[in-house]
């Protein structure tokens, strides 16, 4: 036994050389890592935003991860991220959980406009909803494509995990705050529902714009009487699309040093355009 | 016997040794009963607020948990009901079952009984080999490819669903109901089956009426461990029963089960919420559920090596 364990000893050395020389052989920091970590909307964004400004800032590390904007305002409140990430606004016990904790209510700052489309399978012949018809389909009230205009087959709703910002959005500003139906399939991040509802001819999602790729977006009306409108850019920007929203960051105080810098570049006009080409909207 | 009687100090030496090597190994397997206590207490003390605490109470209590139909924790006014995730996770477990029970028991009793040496030395590895696959991979064929095949077959509404799930989990299952059955297949003594062959009963016979019932107990160990499993598998139903918190007995809607919604949303509660005690009732249950499987299991494997020892 003895024999063994001198082996291993030289291993062990070089191991801890190795470990030593990598940890030294990294970029000296030029500031402790800054953690992002939030809605899954946002992930991608986020990320975009991380790399080219950690590109820019050679030296700064940034992470960034999903989970959804309840984790993160968990962790938030938790103290366990610098930033979160959340596409809603955050609830009023949330606020209070924070000053239990932080003494604060936290700092809100708008960083991006975000459409949330309701898709379909490219088969789909409905082309417009108004938002009560979405909401009726999502109360469970509509459950036949041919009530609004479609085939005859029932519809197969797909939806967020209760965790995400999007189904609190969703909740809240379509259905009024009222329980979803219960036969609304979640499943684990927008991309998830946005592959599922692709494989489904009867299928209906939401979730972020940026993320529709592979099926077809919905036109929504406000009501009866307005013209559908379709997510895009312009619509979003203006405001007509009805189903619009803002994206946030939340920290515990007001950004300082390095935190500050990321803040007030993703909100210059660089941040903001690499916002556009992630496919998400700016706030001017 | 001729013993040469070691000097005194060295002995005392050895003795030491001895007892500090005793005393190394209880404490590694004292160690893992200690993290078994602690999962234990830290799970119950979690859960205590739904049973006790007031304030929790008036959201989430045991009275509330079967007033309503619906499981909806986040919103306005959250709804914890239970009935959709009790089940939607019977549901699941019993068609896992039924597809895993009879496949398994099935292969070990051609593994035991009738596989020449060779070709056994292949399908127990193989089989033992499914134990292998990691759940989450195992959960991705299904929601890719198994859920899609089903629904050619089924022409199911929902493309993902319990059938769906259940035999994604049965396939989890399989290794564990297979290797204890066989195991036990193998212990039954050689003697019962050549007194039975010698009666002039054919090999299948021997099989089914000697070897199978002298090993009854193992099998049924095999199937309360492989039961055990099947509730407390979280990654498979996670990502292949789309997760809707139905009440209904149709195999071919949806369902959410006890441990999906657990991982689905532990990571968002905020700690100390009636929402985050109340996922820990809900492990405490599934916990509660698994042991007393496995207890089950233990007194039947315990029964088996008597009425072996006995014969």
């Amino acid at each position: 036994m003895k024999h063994d364990i001198r082996k291993l000893v030289p291993l062990a050395a070089t191991l801890c050389t190795l470990a030593l020389v990598s940890f030294a052989a990294r970029p000296a920091l030029a500031g402790k890592a800054i953690t992002v970590k939030g809605s899954d909307t946002m992930v991608i964004l986020g990320q975009r935003w991380a790399e080219k400004f950690m590109n820019l800032n050679a030296g700064q590390v940034i992470m960034v991860t999903g989970g959804g904007s309840g984790t993160g305002i968990a962790a938030l409140i938790n103290g366990t991220t610098d930033i979160c990430q959340s596409s809603r606004a955050m609830k009023q016990d949330e606020k209070l959980k924070l000053r239990d904790r932080f003494q604060t209510l936290g700092v809100e700052v708008p960083v991006a406009k975000d459409g949330l489309s309701v898709y379909v399978h490219a088969s789909n012949g409905v082309k417009q909803l108004t938002i009560d018809q979405v909401k009726d389909i999502y109360l469970g009230t509509i459950t036949n494509w041919k009530q609004v205009g479609g085939k005859d087959a029932t519809i197969i709703l797909y939806g967020r995990e209760n965790s995400s910002g999007t189904y609190g959005f969703f909740k809240e500003h379509v259905l009024g705050g009222r329980d979803f139906s219960a036969r609304v399939q979640t499943l684990p991040g927008t991309a998830a529902v946005v592959n599922a509802v692709s494989k489904d001819p009867n299928g209906i999602g939401y979730g972020g714009a940026a993320y529709a790729k592979g099926v077809v977006d919905m036109a929504i009306r406000k009501d009866a009487k307005s013209a559908a409108v379709l997510p895009t850019a312009a619509t979003v920007h203006d405001g007509s699309y009805p189903l619009s929203r803002e994206l946030y960051f939340y920290l515990r105080k007001k950004p300082e040093g390095d935190t500050k810098k990321f803040v007030d570049w993703v909100l210059s006009p660089d941040g903001q355009k690499l916002a556009s080409e992630v496919g998400y909207f700016p706030l001017q | 016997m001729s013993t040469v009687q070691p000097r005194r100090h060295v002995r005392a030496a050895q003795i030491r040794r001895e007892r500090l090597i005793e005393f190394a190994l209880r404490a590694c397997a004292f160690s893992a009963v200690a993290g078994l206590v602690l999962i234990v207490v830290f799970v119950f003390k979690e859960a205590w607020p739904v049973l006790f605490d007031p304030e929790t109470q008036k959201e989430a209590s045991l009275q509330r948990f079967f007033a309503t139909p619906l499981w909806q924790p986040v919103g306005d006014i959250p709804k914890y009901g239970l009935m959709p995730l009790l089940t939607g996770t019977f549901k699941v477990v019993a068609i896992a079952m039924l597809f895993a029970v009879p496949l398994a028991v099935l292969a070990a009793v051609f593994s035991a009984e009738f596989a020449p040496a060779r070709v056994r030395e292949v399908l127990k590895p193989a089989i033992e080999m499914l134990a292998g696959i990691p759940s989450v991979v195992m959960g991705f064929f299904a929601l890719m490819v198994l859920a899609s095949w089903l629904q050619g077959v089924t022409h199911s509404e929902m493309r993902l669903n319990a059938l769906t799930a259940g035999i994604a989990l049965g396939l989890g299952v399989i290794p564990t109901i297979f290797t204890v059955a066989e195991d036990a297949l193998r212990a039954v003594p050689r003697s019962f089956r050549e007194a039975s062959l010698g009666l002039g009963a054919t090999p299948w016979q021997t099989a089914w009426h000697v070897s199978l019932p002298a090993a009854s107990a193992g099998v049924a160990a095999g199937v309360l461990l492989g039961l055990a499993r099947a509730v407390g598998e979280t990654m498979i139903v996670l990502m292949a029963s789309g997760n809707a918190a139905i009440t209904s007995a149709d195999p071919l809607d949806s369902v959410r089960t006890l441990s999906a919604s657990i991982a689905a949303e532990l990571a968002e509660v905020v700690v100390g919420s009636p929402h985050y005690s109340t996922l820990f009732f809900l492990g405490a249950l599934l916990f509660t559920i698994t042991f007393l499987i496995n207890v089950a299991a233990g007194a039947f494997v315990e029964q088996l090596r008597k009425r072996l020892a006995g014969a």
